[in-house]
């Protein structure tokens, strides 16, 4: 499976994850966004933003507790906690917001 | 929401009239070649399947005189038709137990049964077809081995070891299934089932220290690969990622704490779970459970605790000492592994944890016996301490307590819908409509009791029930951890909360 983006196809898994990491432009995110019917506000990319860091920095998405912290610290308390990210990605933080920021999906029982 | 139809939630559980091949589309991804080779399996179907099959049941009934005897033995009384949560969610009739089954055995009576041989028509055997395999594909990933149709069976005939069979055959031809054969991979390379490396792992553990810390006023560790501590902590990774499980782990910890008692975890043995039992395969259970005696004997400990962790809590209590043993580098006084409701069950007996339960008013509560530490397992020195250890340290934790309807409890408990390795995305369907029977249960104590919460001891269920029981219309975080109680009510020595109390009686 693939998905165009800017004129390129990018190859994705059967759930819709890039294939190769390196692949990632800002323009998937917004693909895939909109693919799902939504559309990425600067609220969304606080978190994209946030997880391509951390991914870069340890090779794995940040668990949800260090993600809700991180972008409390950031935006206020009121926005550091898991409902409000599962406002932004109603499939859930953990996996939506993964796959629009193009790192491997989390796996295990979570 | 949803693009299939969420069953209701009756007053009253009914069986539901049957609809044929409602479920045959159901099937979870299969697994590439990368996911099948670290694991010992052809990297696709391969061309001699059907004799590679023929040869693996082969191989599997004369190594588990068990499977022989359930394939024999069943007479078709129909005890367990009305028992599996799947098929009372789904309406299929291929998801009642003995149709399961009967999708193996009918396969077996062919090729290894003297009647099946010469006069198959009669005894209902069949050949080992494509049309056979998709159908093994498709229903043996419909059944999450929770052996509550065993519970029912006259014959005690395990469905779970049936489907365990099953998937192993299908790994050994090459059509393995993607969830639990990438997750096996990454305990290998990483240490456990998110591939969670060491950096992160102490990233997030400091994380939480703290927020303990921030919340209590108290130090409480939370160390990694610490050697010479008495006790060993294995937990399932989704306790360092996950929500509630998150918050489980801060409330084991908080118990070590306060009972003195030093502890690590272990970037090496970084997961309780072995998806090698829901694979049924019993080459890659041993390897990732030898993990944890490596690190125990690495990290030098005395004893080994399981965190919350429904079939990890199986593999560690029934098979750890035959996979991984023996353990007589442990100390012998204490059970071998141990129980985190066990642990924090006995400080309790012994009056060393001090709760204050009104941090909990807010929740009125239920447990939802988790299926492998139910029907799989013993925890304590008490006949049936699994049903009672998990309670007591909730009603030690909280003031309101109700259990679900008999019948949907201890050893006859349904499924959370998600487990035996389905707590996939690719199988949502499935796991919606199999949590119908809990959800039914628990929205009774809802309108019966108020209650607002259901604990578990299982990450598997946790993640299931934050996932599925929106759809019937309850909240995500009305699933909580056990030992999240256990943290919220606590109440440390030297603590901010010890200071409020004191207060108050003053």
């Amino acid at each position: 499976m693939a998905i165009e983006v800017n004129g390129k196809s990018l190859e994705v898994d059967e759930e819709g994850y890039l294939a190769n990491l390196n692949d990632w432009e800002p323009e998937v995110a917004n693909v895939m966004a909109k693919a799902d019917g939504t559309e990425l506000t600067d609220s969304h990319w606080e978190v994209i933003n946030f997880l391509r860091e951390y991914y870069e920095e340890y090779q794995i998405a940040p668990a949800v507790r260090v993600l809700t912290k991180a972008i409390g610290k950031k935006l206020g308390k009121d926005k550091g906690n898991s409902k409000y990210l599962y406002e932004l990605f109603p499939y859930g933080p953990a996996k939506q917001a993964c796959k629009y920021a193009g790192l491997p999906k989390p796996t295990g029982c979570v | 929401m949803a693009d299939f139809e969420v069953p209701e939630l009756r007053e009253y559980p009914i069986v539901p009239k049957l609809k044929e091949g409602t479920m045959a589309h159901s099937r979870p991804y299969v697994a590439a070649g990368k996911f099948q080779t670290p694991l010992g399996f052809p990297e696709e179907l391969v061309d001699n399947w059907k004799e590679v099959a023929i040869d693996k049941m082969g191989e599997l009934l004369g190594k588990y005189r068990s499977l022989q005897v359930f394939l024999d033995a069943c007479v078709h009384c129909g005890a367990c038709t009305d028992k599996c949560h799947y098929y009372l969610g789904t309406s299929d009739p291929k998801n009642m137990p003995v149709a399961r089954q009967e999708l193996l055995r009918k396969v077996y009576r062919r090729y290894f049964t003297f009647a099946g041989k010469y006069f198959p028509k009669l005894v209902g055997a069949a050949d080992l077809t494509e049309e056979v395999l998709d159908e093994w594909y498709s229903y043996f990933h419909q059944c999450s081995q929770c052996r509550r149709c065993s519970v029912f069976c006259p014959y005690g005939i395990d469905t779970a070891e049936i489907s365990m069979a099953a998937r192993e055959i299908m790994d050994a031809v090459g059509k393995g299934q993607k969830y639990c054969n990438e997750i096996i991979g990454k305990v290998y390379v990483v240490g456990n089932n998110l591939g969670l490396p060491e950096p992160a792992l102490k990233d997030t553990l400091e994380g939480l220290e703290e927020d303990i810390e921030d919340d209590t006023g108290v130090k409480v560790r939370l160390p990694l690969d610490e050697k010479g501590c008495e006790i060993l902590l294995v937990t399932p990774s989704a306790d360092f990622f996950a929500e509630p499980h998150v918050d489980g782990l801060m409330g084991y910890a908080k118990v070590f704490h306060e009972a003195g008692v030093s502890w690590t975890l272990s970037s090496k043995a970084s997961e309780a779970a072995n998806f090698g039992m829901f694979i049924g395969s019993y080459e890659n259970m041993r390897k990732i459970a030898l993990r944890i005696r490596e690190a125990a004997l690495e990290l030098g400990v005395k004893r080994i605790v399981f965190g919350e962790c429904g079939h990890a809590w199986r593999v560690a209590y029934s098979f750890l000492n035959t996979l991984a043993g023996p353990f007589d580098f442990l100390d012998q006084k204490y059970p071998i592994p141990q129980h985190i409701c066990e642990f924090t069950y006995n400080l309790i007996q012994e009056n060393k944890l001090r709760f204050n339960k009104a941090a909990n008013d807010d929740m009125r509560v239920t447990f939802h016996d988790s299926c492998n530490v139910a029907r799989g397992s013993g925890m304590g020195k008490m006949e049936g301490g699994q049903f009672i250890i998990p309670r007591a340290v909730i009603k030690a934790a909280c003031n309101h307590f109700f259990d679900m309807d008999q019948d949907t409890i201890h050893d006859s408990t349904f499924c959370c819908g998600g487990g035996g390795g389905l707590l996939t995305d690719d199988l949502m369907e499935l796991r919606v409509k199999g949590a119908q029977p809990r959800a039914q249960a628990l929205q009774r104590v809802v309108e019966d009791h108020g209650v607002t919460n259901m604990a578990a001891i299982c990450a598997i269920c946790k993640s299931q029930f934050t996932k599925v029981l929106p759809y019937y219309g309850f909240t995500m975080d009305q699933i909580v951890s056990v030992h999240q109680l256990v943290s919220n009510a606590i109440v440390l020595k030297g603590s901010e909360q010890e200071a409020e109390l004191a207060g108050e009686t003053e």
